[in-house]
């Protein structure tokens, strides 16, 4: 049977404090659909395909993997949080830009890891970005068009260095 | 009269590489899909699914389901008996129950369904119920399938909803779906004036779309009414399938869909849709369906084809007679397999211009998974046989490859098999232009000659060009109104799973008014309100929607001509279009609607001989180049280089298109490399991206090129066609043919594996590995 065992936890959501009567077999995306943010999605449902990424405490988790009741405490960010300003984040206007997705399903993840990339190598080459998102699937298949998508965010998010050349061309 | 937007100056609307209308929500995670759709009182229906490939259901034992805390209801075959009588759904046969009735046909059959508020109270209690059943004999393979004593279905109804397949005949005792058969000229006699005849058998396996979006339905009944909310590509069918079995009119059924995260054929026709109409009705309450990414596995797949083809050649290369054998394995129901059947069977010669040819192809019944429309509709699997067989011709007679292409190409103005004549088809054109990107006529550096004897790549190149005829004939409607600001809406009923039909509609809308296409609002389908359309599917949308689309632009703004008009304004008005409103009702009022309805011309092949003089309203091309390099050590291939090169007529949207090509080419490069559905007993054992490989950022090709020729349609919205499904065509038999010119060893079956090339390779050296 099912334990019925709710916990109660508080947390920060894309900045804001935030607090959740949870089942403690529930997971992140279902939190995340309580507070109606739909942008992280299961798909695969076991941590493979990346469409369900989230930030937490400044690391990438895949939201169908993680229970709830672990982000007690913790900062959670969303791809909702990107554009609170109201102003797309530089990776979002680079998707966009390139045309780096066919049906979005994945691409809040997507996004969210090109940030994560950005964070960690601000000019990434295309190995690093291939194996950097190797755990982010598309099934439309619009690689190539991410892998342009990092570059021009790189370039966006700091115009005065070149970017690393790249080694492909499409 | 002239009507423009005084706001902007003219703009070439078509052509433009405009980004996405709904771009901001795809990347802010804020599009609608199916997905996220919720209702008050929702409950959730969670499957319980056969263990069996192939069984009498002796009994369900749902006692201990419906026991467990917060169930509402253990639902089974029978209890839809109470709201539908009639229970057996499908475009082609009404073949399938809603739930197993009697019978269960495949491992993974829906048997029964646990309804609760609560997802995981419904996942946990349907572990509870106990099926038993008398498993009966199954079958498997297509072969096996055409003579066997096992018969999958006692009888066979056909659907006759569809015109072109209105010829299926009910039949008894046969796994015989549909025999479709092509004859031309006199096959035999050219074999016997060849001066070579040469036979080759190829195969390819069972491959599932799996979409992101995973399969997902959601239906509110009401007594005399019901919305279905559906991650589906054909709104229209579903409400008139739906209509069907509850036996109401089409206005009492209303089927939303918003976006798709992904779609390629998966979410074609009528799949969880009557399900969730059944539980709803019996359950008085809205019911939500979605499907994990196992379960996809085992609701719609791609079909396992052999494919025996048989060429007789001049001593310089001219086919003169072909013969295709084609066995399609549809799995335990039709689904549309009946039509990959006829309509990709009557292209299974190639794109050459062949005398004598000898077609015949078997849609076929078996216990595995039920088959059904993926990326090519079929199309995929005739290429891999017919330019991997020209390949080996080649060799044969040492012509070139290329060479030999063109000798036996299909050129325009010449009869296709069918006796159609070739119009606006580039099939020339393509071949030339990927000689020319690959540099054919140049020598090749195959890496045998670097100094580095001791090195384990090898390295090849192939080529391969496909065709494929639209499916025909189909009908396309739309809405344009314009309101009373001046502003567009259009309303249709394709739906945008990623191709950016979206976009590209309202482009055809905005050039044909004079306006910005972002100022055209699209409306997602909603069969209350967006028309008639036969469904998103097999490239047809651009072709027959575009025309649509356009002439309800059209008849929009002839309408808005004669407002003006009747307003009393002068002929040379060229104000905003909300001055013409004002004027003619004294305030902001009114509303324009201008219409389009498109069916293009067609004519059934004949029965007997597959023989039509209009079997198509459009051809798509699609050639692919590829540059490999194999390790000899590991099997292991490494796609250097992919070219593309399709004709899709003269595309509305550069950008978008181009997407297209390398999403479908990548999607096939899986088909062709890693995917398989592995089955054991008819049981799927790799129903998950832990054992079922789908291509990531390590496996696209380390450079990829994707061309249009230069190419004009007639008939069509602004010269373009269909572009979704022409960059599949040719990927895995040129890959199949750079792997023989690297390392001399030819792949007869997909995919092809490290594993699958090594063990080809080591046998060819008498050193074969052990199992």
């Amino acid at each position: 049977m099912i334990t019925e065992n709710k916990r109660r936890i508080h947390f920060t959501l894309n900045g804001e404090p935030a607090s959740a009567l949870i089942g403690t077999h529930q997971n992140v995306v279902e939190l995340l659909n309580i507070f109606d943010l739909c942008g992280a999605r299961e798909s695969c449902g076991q941590g493979l395909c990346g469409c369900c990424t989230v930030m937490v405490d400044g690391q990438a988790v895949s939201g169908c993997l993680k229970l709830a009741a672990m982000v007690d405490g913790k900062d959670v960010r969303t791809i909702e949080g990107l554009d609170q300003d109201g102003q797309l984040d530089p990776v979002q206007e680079a998707f966009i830009e390139t045309g780096a997705f066919q049906c979005g399903f994945c691409t809040p993840g997507m996004i969210l890891m090109v940030g994560h990339l950005l964070d960690r190598h601000p000019q990434p080459d295309d190995n690093q970005i291939r194996g950097f998102l190797s755990g982010n699937l598309c099934r439309c298949a619009t690689y190539p068009e991410i892998i342009q998508a990092v570059h021009l965010a790189a370039e966006k998010r700091n115009p005065r260095k070149s970017t690393t050349k790249t080694t492909t061309s499409f | 009269m002239k009507i423009k937007d005084a706001n902007i100056s003219h703009i070439d609307e078509v052509g433009r590489s405009l980004p996405r209308l709904e771009a901001r929500a795809k990347v802010t995670g804020r599009a609608e899909y199916t997905h996220h759709v919720k209702l008050p009182g929702m409950l959730y229906g969670k499957i319980f699914r056969s263990t069996v490939a192939h069984g009498r259901i002796l009994s369900i034992d749902t006692g201990a389901a419906s026991a467990y805390p917060g169930v509402h209801a253990v639902i089974t075959g029978q209890d839809v008996l109470k709201v539908i009588p009639e229970p057996y759904f499908g475009p082609a046969f009404h073949d399938q129950p809603i739930l197993a009735l009697d019978k269960v046909r495949y491992v993974g059959e829906a048997v029964a369904v646990v309804l609760a508020e609560d997802p995981h109270v419904a996942e946990m209690a349907a572990q509870l119920i106990e099926a038993d059943y008398e498993e009966l004999p199954a079958v498997y393979d297509e072969i096996e399938a055409m003579t066997s004593n096992v018969v999958v279905h006692d009888m066979l109804k056909p659907a006759g909803t569809f015109p072109d397949l209105k010829h299926l005949a009910g039949k008894r005792d046969t796994n015989i779906a549909l025999d479709f058969h092509l004859k031309r000229g006199d096959a035999e006699a050219g074999f016997a004036k060849a001066d070579h005849v040469l036979e080759h058998t190829f195969r390819t396996q069972q491959v599932m779309h799996t979409p992101l979006e995973p399969m997902v339905s959601l239906a509110d009944a009401r007594h005399d009414r019901i919305t279905i909310y559906t991650a589906s590509q054909s709104p229209s069918f579903v409400r008139l399938e739906i209509a069907r079995l509850l036996g109401w009119s089409e206005n009492q059924v209303r089927v939303k869909v918003p976006y798709l995260g992904g779609g390629f054929g998966a979410k074609l026709y009528i799949k969880l849709e009557a399900l969730v109409t059944a539980l709803s009705m019996l359950a008085k309450r809205p019911v939500k369906v979605s499907l994990t990414m196992e379960e996809q596995f085992y609701t719609i797949s791609k079909h396992p084809t052999t494919f025996k083809i048989k060429s007789g050649v001049t001593k310089d290369g001219k086919i003169i007679a072909r013969r295709c054998d084609v066995w399609w394995n549809g799995g335990a129901y039709a689904d549309i397999g009946p039509r990959v059947t006829q309509k990709s069977g009557y292209t299974a010669a190639g794109p050459y211009d062949i005398e004598n040819v000898d077609i015949e192809s078997f849609a076929l019944y078996t216990n595995r998974p039920p088959s059904g429309a993926l990326r090519g509709f079929g199309i995929p699997q005739l290429v891999w046989a017919y330019e991997s067989h020209i390949d080996l011709i080649a060799r044969e007679l040492k012509i070139d490859p290329l060479e030999i292409r063109r000798r036996n190409i299909l050129r325009e103005g010449r009869p296709h098999a069918t006796g159609t004549i070739m119009r606006g088809a580039e099939i020339e054109a393509v071949l030339e232009r990927l000689a020319q990107r690959m540099d054919w006529e140049k020598p090749f550096d195959q890496g045998s000659s670097t100094s580095d004897t001791s090195s384990t790549i090898r390295r090849g190149r192939g080529i391969a060009i496909g065709f494929k005829a639209v499916v025909a004939p189909t009908t396309s409607t739309a809405l344009v109104t314009i309101a009373a600001d001046g502003s567009v809406i259009l309303s249709m009923s394709t739906v945008d799973m990623g191709q950016g039909s979206d976009t590209a509609m309202a482009q055809c809308v905005a050039q044909v008014l004079g306006i910005e296409t972002e100022k055209v609002r699209v409306m997602n389908p909603d069969t209350d309100v967006t028309p008639y359309d036969m469904a998103t599917l097999g490239s047809r949308s651009t072709f027959h929607m575009g025309n649509a689309v356009s002439m309800a632009a059209r008849d929009a703004k002839n309408k808005l001509m004669a407002l003006a008009r009747e307003a009393g304004l002068p002929e040379d008005y060229d104000g905003p279009w909300r001055g013409i409103f004002e004027k003619r009702y004294g305030m902001q009022a009114g509303t324009i609607v201008g219409f389009g309805s498109y069916i293009p011309a067609y004519i059934p092949p004949d029965k007997s001989t597959g023989q039509s003089e209009n079997v198509t309203a459009f051809w798509m091309i699609g050639a692919t180049g590829v540059e490999l390099a194999v390790d000899t050590e590991t099997g292991h291939v490494s796609i250097e280089r992919m070219i593309s090169v399709v004709d899709c007529g003269t595309p509305l949207n550069p950008k978008i298109v181009e997407t297209q090509l390398s999403g479908a080419a990548i999607m096939q490069l899986g088909f062709t490399l890693t995917e398989k559905m592995e089955l054991d007993a008819g049981q799927v054992t790799n129903a998950s991206f832990s054992d079922y490989k789908i291509p990531g950022f390590h496996d696209i090709p380390i450079v990829m090129e994707n061309h249009m020729v230069d190419s004009v349609q007639p008939g069509a919205p602004f010269g373009a066609k269909g572009v979704g499904e022409s960059s599949t065509f040719g990927v895995s038999p040129a890959i199949a043919n750079a792997i023989h010119d690297a390392i001399g060893v030819r792949l007869t079956e997909l995919p092809m594996r490290p594993e699958t090339v090594l063990r080809a390779l080591r046998a060819q050296q008498n050193n074969p590995l052990e199992d």
